[in-house]
Order: C-alpha cells, then structure tokens, then sequence
C-alpha cells in the first residue's frame, strides 16, 4: 500500500494548493478576510512560477469575477476566491457567469455579511448567493473543501455551469489541519485538458455572447438554463466515484452519519457537522437514536435523495448559519421542509438559527438543539417552530 | 422569422451565426413611416449616411426607397433631409 502523505496545512493554503496543482489559465481575484490567505499563497506561486496562470490583480471583487468572464468566455479554465461584502459585490456578475454558461470555479470563504461589520463565520454570503445559478458545494474540513475544489474544475466543465465551493470563515479557513493531498500529476490527469465548449479567440468560429434577449427570446434562455440543472446530480455523482477510485475519499450529494436506525435527525451544513457528529456519539451511548445528515451539494438541491433519505425520521431539526429576514426560517429550513411535504407521513421539520457573526457553536447548543427536538418526538408539540439558538436572551 | 423553443436554444447566451441581425424584422417596432417624395428628391444620400438601421435602398447612386421590414421609424432620415423630401406619417392613419 502507498505510505499516505500527509501534511499539515491550513484551510486557505489547502485551497491554494488545490489551485496551484489545478494550474487554471486565468486567476483574477481581489483579497478579503478570510479569504486573503489564498489569493497570497497563490500569488506566490505565480511569482515563483510554480504555475503558468495569468494572475489579473483587480480593483475590486466586480471586477474580479467580470475578469473572470471575459477568461472563462475566451476559452481559459478559470478560478478566482472570495468571502462575504466581496461576494455580494460580485452579484450582478455572478448571474452573468452562469447565465451565459461559464464554468468558473471559486472558493467561498463564508462570513457575514454587513452590518454591522464583522470578519467570522456564517452563511450569509453563499445563501445570498443561492438563486445566482451557481452549483454551491460544501465543505465540513479543509480535507473536504480541497478535494471539493478539485472535483469543482471537472463538474463545472462537465456541465459548462460555475461552481461555488463553500468552507467556513476562520474555522476552516484558518485552523490547522492534517491533510491528504493528491499528487501533481494525480490532480493534472483527474481533470485533464480543458477542452472549452467555445472560445472567443477562436477566430475560424466567431460568435456573439452576452447579447439583448429581450421579450421573444430570453423566457427561452432561462427556462434551457434551467434544465441544465438536472444534469448535474449524475456529474457530481460520477466524478465523486472516479475520484474515489484515486484518493479512497468516498463523497455524494450529502452524507448521512447513523442516520439508517435514527428517529431525530438533525440537517446541518459544513464545519458544525463535526461538533454535531460528536454529539451525536455521546447521545447514541445514551441510547438514542439520533443521526446527521450534511448537504454537499445544496445547488442544485437533490431533492428525490434528501426525500428519500430523511423520510424515515420521525423529527428533524435543521440548523442555518443565515437568516432569511422577514421570510419563513433559514434558507436551509425552507428547502428541506418543502421537500418533505408531499410524503403522507412526513416528519415534524423545525429550524434552529445559529452561530450568527462567528458566535462559537458549542456541544451544549446541539445538546439542546437535541433536547427540543426530543420533546417535540415524545409530545407531537411544536412550540417554536423556528428559534434562535446561542443568542442572549 | 420563426423563433426557437427553448430545447433549440444553444448552452450559453450566444449567437452562433454572426451577422444574423437581419433576419430580425425591427420593422414592426415602427410608429411613424417614412414617406419619400421623389419629386422632391434630389439623391444627396444624407438619409443613406445618417440612417443607423442601413434602410435605406440605394441603386446605382440613386435613392430607391426605403427598407419598411428594417426600419424603425426614428425620423433622422426626415430630419437630415435637405429639400425636406421624407415626411413621417403615422402608422395607424396608413
């Protein structure tokens, strides 16, 4: 057997890694805390030629993603990196990006958005990012967000749509963690040549993008938009198993952790699933029969497989890092619970808004978390059906 | 023109055969048309420079005509006009 290499390395250098390994032809992205730390540890690659990427360094993260366009449109495989104000600055590019079906591919480092202003974790950006046309991945370690990244660049060209792939904000992004890269030449034949659908410096097949679609024609832009969506489940599915065969990391649309035999079952994205799974642990010792499941894939979100998935639960708590404000729970909530809605037995779905600006999630708020959802299973009583968790009261 | 479904539509928001513009029949978007008096015409071409839509038919140095399935109607060709030979006449009185 082949002696593991392992490593230790922080979340934005893991990403900055994956990239230098992936050796895109075009990054153009502008730093942002958390994010900062990957567009400087690429930078150096490319100041020491360790890739051949044109680096654009840009005045803002507009600019950047609109950089991107123009790359990905002339036919270079593209990437760039952000978090929060730099992501809602990007907006009106993103849809752009996706609309005219470019598979860039960008890390986010979640934090909150503004204001007031802060520098930590939650999910706001990447949800406020959720109708964008983007396919979001998400990422509980570094481990998870590097190889996510990596398998981001085959999706994307698979289905010429841009991928999102979201770690948490200083959590991930900045802890210390021992990782299991792929070899150079590992990731360079994973994802081989990129061969781009069309490219603008191909003069022998000149084209238009981007033009007026006005009332006659752009309704038909988006709804074929829209069915390119239901092409992605089976490509995340496919390069999640041949990139199993290579590194033995099994991935899917979600995960489910003792899930099989469980009645309460909590939903929760990213770095909280590990302080979930330990829970967890300690409750199934007590005799409980309690269970994880991790959205990987949120966009698109795979709804026949949560359905089935969660249909066997008796009661389920989801968690959201994010607000929707004036709207019915987190955005997490909304999907999940409007997933099961046409089973005739569906289970008892409530929302948990937490960890809100970096506020420490702790066991002893999932324990509670746990706690509620145990009333709710043994009195059928719902007494808040969404509720804010950690916050002073 | 017969416009495409959405399964006809190409990945992405292009125009794959440049130069199709056309085919796009602007025509319909007209108010106002230009009439042209060829009596008073005397073939300077002002309206042929200054039209943005290229509608106006030009033979052999001579102003023929004007192009109705292109043209949008805007009146610059009626303004420009030096012996005021184009007049604009409202659709609906035609």
């Amino acid at each position: 057997m082949k002696t593991k290499n392992l490593i230790a390395l922080e979340g934005n250098q893991a990403i900055a890694l994956a990239m230098k390994q992936i050796d895109p032809d075009v990054v153009a992205a502008y730093p942002i805390t958390p994010q900062t730390e990957i567009v400087q540890v690429f930078s150096e690659y490319v100041a020491n030629g360790d890739v051949h990427t044109e680096f654009v360094t840009v005045e803002s993260e507009h600019s950047a993603m609109s950089a991107c366009i123009g790359a990905s449109a002339a036919g270079a495989r593209t990437m760039t990196a952000t978090s929060s104000q730099g992501l809602a600055l990007m907006w009106e590019m993103l849809y752009i990006a996706s609309g005219a079906r470019l598979p860039i591919v960008m890390t986010v480092v979640n934090r909150a958005l503004s204001s007031p202003i802060n520098i930590h974790c939650d999910h706001s950006d990447a949800m406020g990012a959720r109708d964008s046309g983007w396919i979001q991945l998400w990422s509980e370690s570094a481990q998870e967000a590097y190889d996510n990244l990596i398998q981001a660049i085959k999706i994307a060209e698979s289905v010429n749509l841009p991928v999102m792939v979201n770690m948490d904000g200083f959590i991930t992004s900045h802890a210390e963690e021992v990782i299991e890269p792929l070899e150079d030449e590992e990731v360079k034949n994973f994802i081989g040549e990129y061969k781009p659908l069309r490219s603008l410096l191909d003069i022998e097949h000149p084209f238009t993008i981007g033009p007026l679609a006005l009332q006659d024609s752009y309704f038909e832009f988006k709804r074929s938009q829209a069915e390119a969506y239901r092409r992605v489940i089976p490509v995340v599915r496919s390069v999640a198993e041949e990139f199993a065969k290579i590194t033995g990391r099994k991935y899917d649309l979600f995960e489910t952790y003792k899930l099989e035999d469980a009645e309460i079952g909590l939903v929760v994205l990213n770095s909280t699933a590990g302080t979930a799974k330990e829970v967890i642990d300690n409750l199934r010792r007590e005799g409980k029969r309690v269970g994880l499941l991790k959205p990987r894939l949120f966009r698109p979100l795979p709804v026949e497989e949560i359905k089935d998935t969660l249909s066997r639960l008796k009661v389920i708590g989801v968690m959201d890092r994010a607000d929707t404000f004036g709207g019915f729970g987190g955005p997490l909530f909304t999907d999940i619970r409007s997933v099961l809605y046409d089973l005739p037995n569906r289970p008892i779905v409530t929302d948990y808004i937490y960890g809100l600006g970096g506020r420490d999630v702790t066991m002893e708020q999932i324990y509670k978390v746990f706690e509620g959802l145990e009333f709710i299973y043994k009195t059928g009583k719902v007494e808040d059906l969404i509720s804010y968790v950690g916050v002073r009261e | 023109m017969k416009l495409p479904t959405w399964k006809e539509m190409p990945e992405g928001i292009v125009i794959l055969d440049p130069g199709n513009a056309q085919e796009y029949e602007t025509g319909t978007w007209r108010t106002f048309r230009p009439v042209v008096d060829k009596g008073k015409c005397i073939n300077c071409l002002f309206c042929w420079i200054y039209c943005p839509d290229s509608s106006i038919i030009v033979k052999e140095e001579k102003m023929e005509g004007i192009d109705y399935v292109h043209c949008k109607g805007c009146g610059i060709c009626s303004k420009v006009c030096p012996v005021k030979a184009i007049s604009m006449v409202e659709e609906g009185s035609l």
